[in-house]
């Protein structure tokens, strides 16, 4: 184990100052060193759309995206967002509309209680980056990251498909 | 379709026979799958669940939690925490000496604890700080001495008389509820039986595992009145315990549900971290809010009991029931929660899905040093219903039946009751079993697929709502205003908390069709103890049901109060009119009418401001004796799943390869969310089935081995295999629309239909829940081919009710048993 | 929510100022690459370093370089995830490629290294736990207590290494480069490894580890077979993997190594020399097994019961050697 001398109050309840892209724009925020991405987001940004299941990378609750990736926001520090644009539900709709991810994930009942649902679309939209028309076998691999307790996932399984059609078809 | 009776007031008016007709005529909304009413706000984070809130000034709550498992608190030192600069406020328990708890018999919880700490996690002192690394180093400082006492971990053991009490009140020991009691001669019955089967089986407790941890924020509002919003699924019963221990008149709390991010049944009891933080607001004067972690979840608990259970039954050669004696030891953990509505479900619903024509129960929960069990999805039925089915398997085999064939035949009748007074009604397992039968190919595949693969069923019933509230009294289990504005707009108030199961849809859904307009035109206020009409809570799947019928009436007199002024208006009688897609029109003309909102402006100005009530009680039951608050419903639900696995039979991995499941719903209010409840209800049954428990170290001091995410073993999209559903419909003259549950019944046949399925695959019996890997290996390398428990304790039954049946000529009473010495406890009942 | 402790924070960009940083502040530094390891740790407050040395911004630990030979060089803040896409990885060294694709989730494998999944901290039911949980069992040797509570009578950790690409990389013969201020040392990757759950590796606290070379496999095969609850989240609770070389129909080098059994793989040397000049066959598959099986000891210190994972050490070494006999 390594225990260190922990440092003192004076340097670490500091907050650190910085830009951070979110959802397309550059916003300015002061947080502590030590918070994590997801904390910083929730609590300082009042972007409350990411939720939390564990903090420990252990449900996919909290997953964002990070320059397209999705990532795991309770295991990433602010600090270390120096540069990387973040993509967080709040962001998904344009100012056309929703995302076709959200409306079929609302029209096909794939949030039950709607509360792993940020994470689940955040996932699902860079699958759909990467690939237009995944295979379910695809879908069960890529989203095995994200655990939901309501739906068997076999409703978010249909939303992304029928999102993707409509996706594929629309940039025809 | 019927139009829903109102019964309060007689004979029917043109208005309602309108009614009745326009829905004869066809429905809506009803049935069919428009998008849930906050679907797309969950789908863009607008949704704002507890932990979301937060407000100016709002201080953060870390709870102290015992790390001892059974002691008596010497001492409490909260003196450093109280010194850390941000630390606000430290709360112990004496300031809140009133115990709580969610059933009026066992009011055994105290918000902090005082004199003793009953498990590790149960909270002894409370912090508030201005945020959260204050509050956890705070937490962390405050140092508590205990007097240790003997913990004691098992059930079998805590039934014991020699052990240490955990409390000071239940039946004897740390035996916190005993029952036994008996409908028809069951020695008889067995003696009377081609086969009696005697199986004993282990169900090992799990839990609900929301995806969203407890979260509650509090705030003293300037004129010193307190608001809480809470993750909770029964803000009324919250409400009622947060007065009782703050000694607050409850016309000064109110308490909001959030939506809740998945309740399954652990979000049903009022929780010491609610209090807890309520009062820290009503002392600093600040907004406080806690939000659990994971492992405070799991020290929350209230989920599935472990149950040990014996059955015998006896069986004629041709499948049919003469009786049955089953007996449940329940590990209830530290506290009463709904334990004792637990102890009589893992009792009454035997009876509901075959004809059992006599039937004797004995039951037991016990007190251990262990987070407390309480209601989960399927509340005390998925063990039960777990050793009966598997049993029928097996008997099916030594009848030379076929287990599908077997249970068909030996169906209870709808519209009967059965031996313990339970009055059924619509029972629609029989077109379930014929469709997943049909479905899954299982007479090309029982019996017959490779070795490896197998096939396995099981049924199940679920009640819609208990017959009886939690304490009892003669008020409606739910009310709904409605309020109709001059614009069109319809509000619908009702105290019902969406969990996600989409009740906010369904309220929205049975005002819109009586009322003809657009599920967009109705605005739903729900939860909110202070300004919506009470609704008993989301658990016992009793919402749509209860919920619905109220919704119903009073959209229904709303309705009536337009109609009135529209047919003066148009000069038709009111029977003519139809209220559809937002307009009021003549139904021999339909070109003729006016838009919804000209008509609800027609009836303000005529009657004035349009607000109306509707409420629900539950019919009374045929049950009359003691106990029999527990089990019945206004109707059951009912299932039948088919699943095949692939087993490895060097590793006892099983792989469920598909799931058929037929449920009997009564009526869709919305198709896609019945299905919907129907996945999940697999997707947990799944989890059950396979691997998820609440595992404890009790040579560590009892601590919970697995308490996170990681650890605790719930499904991935890898697990959850296809499911194929089919949805029967024949409804319930007592739901509305003819509507039954669907939120816990399609969860109960999924795991022993694995367990037969692993049989038919294997040959072996694996008589315990979860059915783990080294379980079915355990199994394949034994000698009589059999992993499960094999004894079961004696539950030290000196006396049990005697209840006739209605085939004795009973008429649902026993004789009252003799007065106990000390006062009669009060009845429980309900969920 | 579960807070990290506070740290200081230090940003290198190049390997070197890594390795001058960690000199500099001391072993209680930490590095942190992927954090999917350390930050749950540091929650649950089990490490607790005062200054975090990230390899986010560091350029040259990233990179797959292919040789001409075929062998290949990888950087050790290459994420999983790259890893896993690199279509190189995936047809020449499948087994790596399984054991990256096999270790948590997707969005994990965005994040974690290869670089911190061989260094990843040894793992314990007991250890794994919040700081409270482990208040309770009056914590245990690996962490503030002076107990181990999986065999209270032993004066050692057994904490399990439960790396999934540790016993491939083991078999694949690969070479690992460590950078201090001290200079530049490289060691077969075998040798990293000390049978303890605290000191776990041979690492030295002011060392970087940059680089993991894997020479060209030629015709060798290679499998691993990954035993777990779930087909996501899960960390392996018995791990084996599998190289074989063949003359023909017979076996000319064989390795077996396990992990997730131990605090350190099990490279099992007597169950391999049995394999060499041999045709595999069900049988031979088997009695090697046997003999694999011997020195796995799994104690009661993760999922699934320890007799059971000993048990499918067995079933699974068969298993690999019968996949990747000619033929089948
Ligand atoms: C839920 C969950 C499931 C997981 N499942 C698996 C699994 O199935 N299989 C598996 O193998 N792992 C698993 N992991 C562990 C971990 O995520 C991976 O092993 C990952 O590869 C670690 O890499 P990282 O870059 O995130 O490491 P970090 O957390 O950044 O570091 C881990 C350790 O390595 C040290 N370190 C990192 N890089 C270097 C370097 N270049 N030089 C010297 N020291 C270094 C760090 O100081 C730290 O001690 C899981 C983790 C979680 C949270
Ligand atoms: S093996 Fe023993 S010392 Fe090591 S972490 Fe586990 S309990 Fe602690
Ligand atoms: S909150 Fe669970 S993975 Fe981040
Ligand atoms: S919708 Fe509730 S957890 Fe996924």
């Amino acid at each position: 184990m390594t225990q260190g001398s922990a440092p003192a109050a004076a340097e670490t309840r500091r907050k650190v100052h910085m830009q951070l892209l979110v959802n397309g724009e550059a916003q300015e925020v002061a947080f502590l060193p030590h918070k994590t991405l997801l904390e910083v987001l929730r609590e300082d940004m009042q972007l409350t759309g990411t939720k939390h299941g564990c903090e420990l990378g252990e449900c996919g609750t909290c997953t964002v995206l990070m320059d397209g990736e999705p990532m795991l926001s309770c295991l990433v520090l602010g600090i270390e967002c120096d540069g990387v644009e973040i993509e967080t539900v709040e962001g998904m709709a344009t100012g056309a509309g929703p995302h076709p991810l959200q409306t079929w994930f609302a029209d096909l009942g794939a949030a039950q209680c709607g509360y792993c649902t940020p994470g689940f679309l955040m996932t699902a939209k860079s699958i759909l980056e990467r690939d237009p028309n995944p295979s379910r076998e695809d879908l069960v691999e890529e989203l095995s990251g994200n655990l939901c307790r309501c739906t068997g996932y076999l409703k978010i399984y249909e939303a992304i498909e029928a999102a993707a059609k409509d996706m594929r078809e629309g940039s025809q | 379709m019927t139009a829903p009776k109102d019964e309060s007031n007689g004979a029917p008016t043109p208005e309602r026979e309108g009614l009745e007709q326009q829905l004869q005529e066809g429905l809506r909304l009803i049935g069919k799958s428009p998008r849930k009413v906050d679907g797309m706000a969950k789908c863009t984070g607008e949704t704002m669940f507890a932990d979301d809130l937060s407000l100016p000034r709002m201080l953060i709550c870390k709870i102290h939690r015992s790390h001892v498992a059974h002691a008596r608190i010497k001492s409490i030192d909260t003196s450093a925490a109280e010194a850390m600069p941000g630390v606000v406020a430290v709360l112990t328990g004496e300031s809140m000496p009133n115990s709580f708890g969610i059933l009026p018999v066992s009011q055994d919880e105290h918000a902090l604890c005082i004199d003793k700490v009953r498990f590790v996690g149960d909270p002894v002192a409370a912090v508030a700080a201005v945020d959260e690394d204050v509050a956890f180093e705070a937490m962390n400082a405050i140092r508590v001495e205990y007097e240790p006492l003997d913990p004691v971990f098992s059930p079998a053991k805590a039934i014991d008389n020699d052990v240490e009490p955990i409390h000071d009140y239940g039946d004897d020991g740390n035996v916190h509820k005993r029952v036994s009691m008996q409908f028809g001669d069951v020695d008889q019955a067995l003696a009377d039986a081609d086969e009696v089967a005697e199986d004993v089986f282990y169900y090992e407790g799990n839990t609900h595992l929301p995806m969203e941890q407890h979260a509650t924020l509090a705030v003293r509002e300037a004129d010193g009145r307190l608001t809480v919003w809470s993750s909770t699924q029964t803000p009324h019963y919250l409400h009622r315990a947060m007065s009782k221990v703050l000694e607050m008149p409850p016309s000064r709390v109110r308490i909001v549900a959030c939506p809740n991010g998945g309740g399954f049944g652990g979000k049903s009891d009022p929780f010491n971290h609610e209090i807890v933080v309520a009062k820290l607001a009503m002392l600093t004067g600040r907004p406080v809010k806690v939000t659990l972690t994971r492992e405070e979840v799991f020290y929350c608990h209230r989920g599935r009991h472990a149950v040990l259970m014996r059955a015998r039954t006896g069986f004629k050669k041709d499948g049919s029931i003469t009786g049955m004696h089953f007996e449940s030891l329940l590990d209830g953990g530290a506290y009463g929660s709904y334990g004792v509505a637990s102890t009589y479900y893992t009792g009454a619903l035997q009876t509901v899905t075959y004809q059992v024509p006599t039937y004797r129960f004995d039951g037991v929960r016990s007190f251990t040093n262990k987070p407390p069990g309480g209601p989960k999805r399927g509340h005390g039925t998925p063990q039960p219903r777990f050793a009966v089915e598997v049993q029928l398997d097996k008997m099916a085999e030594r009848l030379g039946l076929d287990p599908a064939e077997m249970r068909l035949k030996t169906l209870q009748p709808p519209y009967s009751n059965t031996a313990n007074w339970l009055a059924i009604g619509s029972m629609g397992l029989g077109p379930c079993i014929e469709k997943v039968v049909e479905g899954s190919g299982w007479k090309d595949k029982h019996r017959k697929l490779p070795r490896g693969k197998g096939i396995g069923i099981a049924c199940s019933s679920y009640i819609c709502g208990a017959g009886l509230p939690i304490y009892w009294n003669a008020m409606p289990h739910s009310g709904v205003t409605v309020q109709l504005d001059r614009g069109g707009g319809v509000a619908a108030f009702c105290g019902a908390t969406d969990i996600g199961q989409g009740s906010d849809t369904v309220l929205a859904t049975c005002v819109a069709e009586i009322l003809g307009v657009d599920l967009e035109d109705v605005r739903i206020v729900v939860a909110d103890t202070a300004i919506t009409p009470v609704d008993l809570g989301s658990y016992s799947s009793r919402v749509t049901l209860m919920m619905g019928n109220a919704a119903i009436q009073a959209a229904e007199r709303a309705r009536e109060v337009v109609a009135k002024a529209v047919s003066k208006h148009m000069g038709i009688p009111a029977v003519r009119l139809r209220f559809a897609d937002n307009r009021i029109f003549d139904v021999q003309d339909p070109e003729q009418g006016i838009t919804f909102a000209e008509g609800v402006a027609l009836g303000e100005a005529r009657f004035g401001t349009i607000a109306a009530a509707g409420s629900y009680s539950p019919p009374r039951t045929p049950g009359k004796y003691r106990g029999a608050g527990v089990g019945p419903s206004p109707a059951y639900s009912y299932s039948a799943a088919v699943v095949e696995v692939d087993v490895d039979e060097e590793t006892g991995e099983i792989e469920v390869e598909k799931i058929w499941i037929g449920h009997d719903i009564g009526q869709s209010i919305n198709e896609m969310l019945v299905i919907g409840q129907v996945e999940g209800g697999v997707y947990m049954g799944l989890g059950e089935a396979l691997m998820e428990e609440m595992a404890y170290r009790p040579n560590r001091f009892g601590v919970h081995k697995i308490p996170s995410m990681l650890e605790y073993k719930s499904p991935t999209t890898k697990e959850m295999p296809p499911v194929v559903t089919y949805l029967v419909e024949d409804p319930d003259p007592n739901g509305p629309f003819g509507a039954k549950e669907v939120g816990q019944g399609p969860l109960l046949p999924v795991m022993p239909a694995i367990a037969n399925a692993v049989y038919d695959a294997v040959g072996v019996r694996v008589d315990e829940v979860p059915l783990s890997p080294e379980k079915v290996l355990k199994a394949i390398e034994s000698k009589d081919k059999r992993y499960g428990p094999k004894r079961f304790p004696d539950l030290r039954i000196t006396e049990t009710m005697r209840v006739k049946t209605e085939a004795e000529g009973g008429d649902g009473t026993a004789p009252r048993p003799p007065r106990k010495p000390k006062s009669e406890k009060k009845e429980v009942a309900s969920s | 929510m579960m807070r990290l402790p506070p740290f200081r924070y230090h940003a290198p960009d190049t390997a070197g100022e890594v390795a001058h940083v960690l000199a500099n502040e001391g072993p209680e530094a930490m590095i942190v690459a992927g954090g999917t390891d350390l930050y749950p740790n540091m929650k649950r407050r089990h490490q607790m370093p005062s200054t975090l040395v990230s390899l986010r911004r560091v350029t040259d630990l990233a990179g797959i370089e292919w040789g001409s030979d075929g062998g290949v060089r990888i950087g050790a803040g290459q994420t999983l995830r790259a890893l896993e896409r690199d279509p190189g990885v995936e047809g020449a060294l499948p087994a790596l490629w399984t054991a990256v694709h096999q270790i948590s989730t997707p969005v994990l494998r965005n994040m974690g290294t290869i670089g911190g999944n061989i260094c990843l901290d040894t793992r314990c039911n007991y250890y794994n736990q919040n700081y409270e949980w482990r208040r309770a069992i009056n914590f245990c040797m690996k962490c503030e207590g002076d107990v181990c509570w999986v065999a209270p009578s032993s004066p050692r950790c057994w904490a399990v290494n439960s790396s999934d690409t540790v016993p491939v990389l083991i078999a694949l013969g690969a070479r690992v480069t460590l950078v201090s201020d001290r200079g530049v040392r490289e060691l077969p990757i075998a040798e990293l490894f000390v049978d303890d759950g605290i000191e776990y590796l041979a690492k030295q606290k002011d060392e970087v580890l940059t680089s993991i070379e894997i020479p060209a496999q030629g015709e060798a095969r290679s499998v691993y077979r990954k035993v777990r609850r779930r087909g996501a989240f899960d960390f392996p609770v018995a791990a084996v993997a599998v190289r074989l070389a063949f003359d023909g129909d017979r076996v000319e080098s064989a390795d077996i190594v396990l992990n997730a059994v131990g605090s350190t793989p099990v490279v099992c040397t007597d169950a391999a020399e049995r394999l060499v000049g041999e045709v595999v066959t069900e049988d031979l598959a088997a009695e090697v097994a046997q003999v694999a099986w011997k020195p796995a000891k799994p104690l009661d210190n993760t999922d699934l019961t320890h007799m059971w994972r000993k048990k499918m050490v067995r079933v699974n070494v068969k298993r690999a050697l019968l996949e990747l006999a000619p033929g089948t």
